[in-house]
């Protein structure tokens, strides 16, 4: 078992298929929707926690991508310029989702992109200015 | 006092590679097992430091005279607005200046630039004198075509500094990050233990003249900060409870780096400059050894409501509860985050222990102290009259 977290982009002809239920009931995918935008007849996009068996993911994921659906890991997605950080910290303030962490012992930036839910509070909470996350 | 050490034994021993020299977090781990007079017969210097957002920064910059020369009257690097009043090419660049139009490029990131190397847009106007007939100039320039480049900061180092937080039901964008509402996160921003005027609060050590590491360099405090406050409320160790001490420091931006000198812009607030300080302190005597061995679980400062007007205080907390990653509020578990880097501040105290051991650097006998029982001011607004 394994659990990865994907970022889904749908194109406008997409919309009407129950592909989510899809990858529950012939992949035995377990699926937890992050977080969701659809805007009928022009795209959507959304960020899927897929929980299942190794090969059955990797089926549910071409399963989608010959549904025209661009599924990418969401670690591909997000950008952080990690050379360019001070350590500063304000990205873990805003991070609930647990992300982001100071390590208590170095007091360096830890960032663990699976627990990302794609809030993009980070993006205008760091000082510089070095995240950047492709959902849409 | 039983145990009295001069600065001149200190650096004759730095220079004979005799001294001991520790950290202030090291002298904390120290502390554990040794008393203060064991403290002060061992150890000669503490280094502190901080790597923090300090808004009350800039550089002073002499451009050289240009053929025909300007008086110049209005002065603008990459867009950026600098002071004009100081005679003819002289200006000064505040961090926190920018163009209305462009928050997120400010005076700091001129800074920036000029310290990377880069070449930046200089343009100027004047009205044209019978010595200074021109009106305008558009040029470059870098740090090696300007003269003078000096790191001239009016506020540095915030002895101890309070934790924020939200009650309001909005989010909000402050100097001390983004602040959740209903109290879902508080920030912070001292170096707690490592803090260099919280190693020595009543500044036996520090003051005008003062030796210090400042953006990667030799940089020297030369007078007390503005928002100076020695009657700070204080804690059973001695410590202010919020933010008090400040310290105004100089160096030759020329010898700095970019890796202690940071420009950043916050979202909705604007621009500011983190700023590597570090400062050693001499172990004269006991008290001193006392003083670097307070750790963070002594160390309290105040939690302020930054949604509320005035921002009141709701609440104390310990560093060592704030570096846990959890503060109570009201009795309220809030997660904390700090806004400083505590990994840089380090970095920098144990660059500074590097050159007092290579007796690259020594430490300085303040030529005055600082004033005591200073206060701070608020604005009072009066009734003005135009005409």
């Amino acid at each position: 078992m394994i659990k990865k977290r994907f970022v889904l982009n749908f194109p406008p002809q997409s919309g009407d298929k129950p592909l989510s239920y899809n990858l529950v009931k012939d992949y035995d995918i377990r699926i937890n929707i992050l977080k969701a935008e659809v805007y009928p007849g022009k795209r959507g996009s959304l960020l899927l926690e897929m929980q299942g068996k190794k090969e059955n993911i990797e089926k549910g994921v071409k399963y989608l991508t010959d549904q025209q659906v661009i599924c990418e890991p969401l670690d591909k997605r997000i950008h952080f310029q990690e050379d360019k950080c001070i350590d500063c910290g304000n990205c873990t303030a805003v991070c609930f989702a647990g992300a982001l962490t100071m390590n208590k012992n170095t007091w360096k930036l830890e960032f663990d992109k699976n627990k990302c839910v794609v809030c993009e509070l980070c993006i205008p909470a760091c000082p510089l200015h070095l995240f950047e996350i492709d959902f849409r | 006092m039983t145990h009295i050490k001069t600065y001149e034994e200190i650096n004759r021993k730095l220079k004979e590679g005799k001294a001991v020299v520790l950290t202030a977090e090291e002298v904390v781990e120290m502390a554990k097992t040794a008393s203060p007079k064991e403290i002060a017969e061992k150890v000669d210097v503490v280094t502190t430091a901080t790597f923090g957002a300090m808004c009350s920064s800039g550089a002073i910059i002499n451009f050289g005279h240009a053929s025909p020369p300007i008086r110049m009257e209005k002065i603008k690097l990459n867009g950026v607005p600098c002071y004009e009043g100081l005679a003819a090419v002289d200006s000064y660049i505040g961090a926190t200046a920018c163009d209305p139009d462009n928050p997120a490029y400010g005076g700091a990131h001129v800074i920036q630039d000029l310290l990377e190397g880069k070449d930046v847009l200089l343009e100027a106007w004047a009205k044209g004198t019978d010595c200074y007939p021109r009106k305008h100039i558009l040029t470059k320039i870098n740090i090696n075509t300007i003269n003078e480049f000096t790191l001239f900061n009016p506020r540095n180092a915030y002895q101890n500094y309070n934790v924020a937080v939200n009650t309001t039901n909005k989010i909000i964008h402050t100097y001390m990050g983004t602040l959740l509402p209903g109290m879902r996160n508080a920030t912070y921003s001292t170096a707690g233990e490592l803090s260099p005027l919280l190693n020595d609060p009543e500044m036996r050590t520090i003051g005008i003249g003062t030796r210090i590491f400042l953006g990667g360099s030799q940089g020297f405090v030369i007078w007390n900060g503005t928002q100076f406050n020695t009657t700070r409320p204080k804690n059973k160790y001695d410590v202010p409870v919020t933010n008090a001490a400040t310290i105004a420091v100089i160096g030759n931006l020329k010898e700095m780096t970019t890796e202690y000198l940071k420009a950043v812009y916050y979202e909705k607030y604007g621009v500011s400059m983190f700023i590597g300080i570090g400062i050693p302190i001499p172990i004269l005597d006991e008290d001193m050894a006392k003083r670097v061995s307070v750790n963070n679980s002594q160390i309290e400062t105040s939690v302020l409501d930054y949604g509320s007007p005035g921002m009141p205080k709701i609440d104390q907390v310990t560093y060592e509860e704030l570096q846990s990653g959890y503060i109570k509020v009201k009795g309220k578990k809030v997660r904390t985050a700090p806004v400083s880097s505590l990994a840089k501040a380090r970095t920098i105290a144990g660059e500074l222990k590097q050159w007092l051991l290579n007796g690259q650097f020594e430490v300085t006998e303040p030529v005055q102290l600082f004033p005591k029982n200073t206060t701070v001011k608020s604005l009072k607004e009066m009734e003005a009259d135009n005409d």
